[in-house]
């Protein structure tokens, strides 16, 4: 009990610090990978800071319930995976977390938040099936929902779900906002839809969404970790090499319509979900 | 030191100029000047932007649209005139529909005279804005009470 507690603390402290070096590094690779010097490695950190400094304008004051809401059940999300409770319930909440960000974006009048509110909702009706098969198999592979009994599993789980791996990976850049998935908003200059669903958050707020972002990057990479618990560095250095690979889709892709992501999303759940699962049932 | 400074967001916008300004300001964010070094990103968004970029001079259509934008951003946030046009209305001055430079319409923090501005002066004049954003930062800090 107590080493869970520790985890679960752990994770709410040190989350938001590692998720902003990553997504420090992120911009910084992404900037040489164009030719550019890039921002400090702290700069996450830097706006988050700098949006608590900002005004506190908001459209409804619900606004900030739901975004705090969605903050927190983020950080539930985190604590629940990595004091290694039920991987279900840890899913189930990630749901509802987004279903505040999406009522949050829904409760202001502007048409670029509503049009980036319906394609969160897309975005998570094309994560939600893979995730499901993901602890599906998790559970097929090991007997067990918990994610605790999973990490301590004796030897890599990527050897019996390796398709569910793909999977995983493939909807991480959907859940990380990637290119060429990152329909809702972007962290780039892509403006389209000015900035779809966080166009009509400032200050603070923003800072809450973007501190939720920083906490779901260690989630999602820990997700991947998962895959290769038995070794943990052997582990690591997955996590690495997947989000670099992300960095290198997001800047080579162009951003696809909704429709080719929702049927690639499904069509990669279905067939590396049922070949696996398939598999592992026969065995 | 505050954080403003190390993560100022800009938003442009073109006023009624030739172009010429405002594509010089994209030049800015290119791999050969790399605005991004110093944490500035260009939104496209006024809830998110702190630095506001005007370039040509204002006229009768414009007005409307720079107003809202600038009223849309939340405090503090300083506004940049770039190019002679912004200025003062450049050699659109004696127009028919010009009412003039931004300042006829918002309160102007800096102003970046050039026809057009070269994107060098531009980073000049932003990171002189940042030092009166963070004027009013600190201000609003006293106000808050913080």
């Amino acid at each position: 009990m107590i080493t869970e507690i520790i985890f679960a603390v752990g994770f709410i402290i040190l989350a938001p610090f590692i998720g902003a070096l990553i997504g420090g590094m992120d911009r910084k690779v992404t900037a040489r990978m164009q030719g550019r010097v890039g921002p400090p490695v702290l700069q996450p950190l830097y706006d988050v800071f700098k949006l608590f400094e900002k005004e506190k304008a908001v459209v409804r004051n619900e606004v900030n319930f739901y975004i705090f809401s969605y903050l927190i059940f983020v950080v539930f999300t985190g604590a629940l995976f990595f004091s290694g409770s039920d991987i279900l319930l840890v899913i189930f909440a990630l749901t509802l977390a987004h279903a505040f960000l999406i009522l949050g974006a829904y409760a202001t009048t502007s048409p670029y938040s509503h049009i980036g509110a319906e394609r969160e909702l897309l975005q998570l009706m094309a994560v939600e099936p893979m995730l499901i098969l993901a602890a599906a198999g998790f559970y097929m592979a090991t007997g067990s929902f918990a994610v605790k009994d999973i990490a301590l599993w004796p030897e890599p789980l990527f050897m019996t779900i390796p398709l569910l791996f793909v999977g995983i990976v493939f909807v991480l850049t959907i859940k990380l906002r990637k290119s060429p998935f990152d329909l809702a908003t972007s962290h780039h200059a892509h403006q389209e839809l000015v900035k779809g669903l966080t166009t009509e958050f400032a200050g603070p707020t923003l800072g809450m969404v973007e501190i939720a972002h920083l906490y779901e990057t260690v989630f999602f990479l820990g997700l991947v970790w998962l895959f290769f618990a038995s070794m943990p560095w052997v582990g690591l250095l997955v996590v690495i090499v997947v989000y670099f690979l992300e960095i290198l889709i997001d800047n080579t892709t162009t951003r696809v319509r909704w429709q080719v992501m929702l049927r690639s999303a499904w069509l990669v759940a279905l067939v590396a979900g049922a070949i696996n699962l398939g598999v592992l049932a026969l065995l | 030191m505050s954080y403003i400074t190390k993560s100022p967001w800009i938003i442009h916008y073109d006023g009624s100029s030739c172009n010429g300004c405002d594509i010089e300001v994209l030049a800015c964010l290119t791999p050969l000047y790399d605005l991004e070094r110093f944490g500035i990103v260009n939104t496209g968004n006024p809830k998110h932007a702190d630095v506001f970029l005007v370039t040509g001079g204002i006229n009768a259509q414009s007005e409307a649209v720079v107003k809202n934008t600038y009223e849309q951003m939340p405090d503090p946030k300083v506004v940049v005139a770039v190019g002679i046009c912004a200025c003062t209305g450049g050699v659109f001055r004696e127009c028919y529909n010009i009412i003039g430079g931004v300042d006829k319409v918002i309160p102007v923090d800096v102003y970046v005279p050039g026809c057009a501005a070269r994107p060098e002066s531009i980073i000049d004049g932003v990171v002189r804005a940042l030092g009166i954003l963070e004027e009013k930062r600190a201000k609003m800090a006293e106000k808050g009470g913080k």
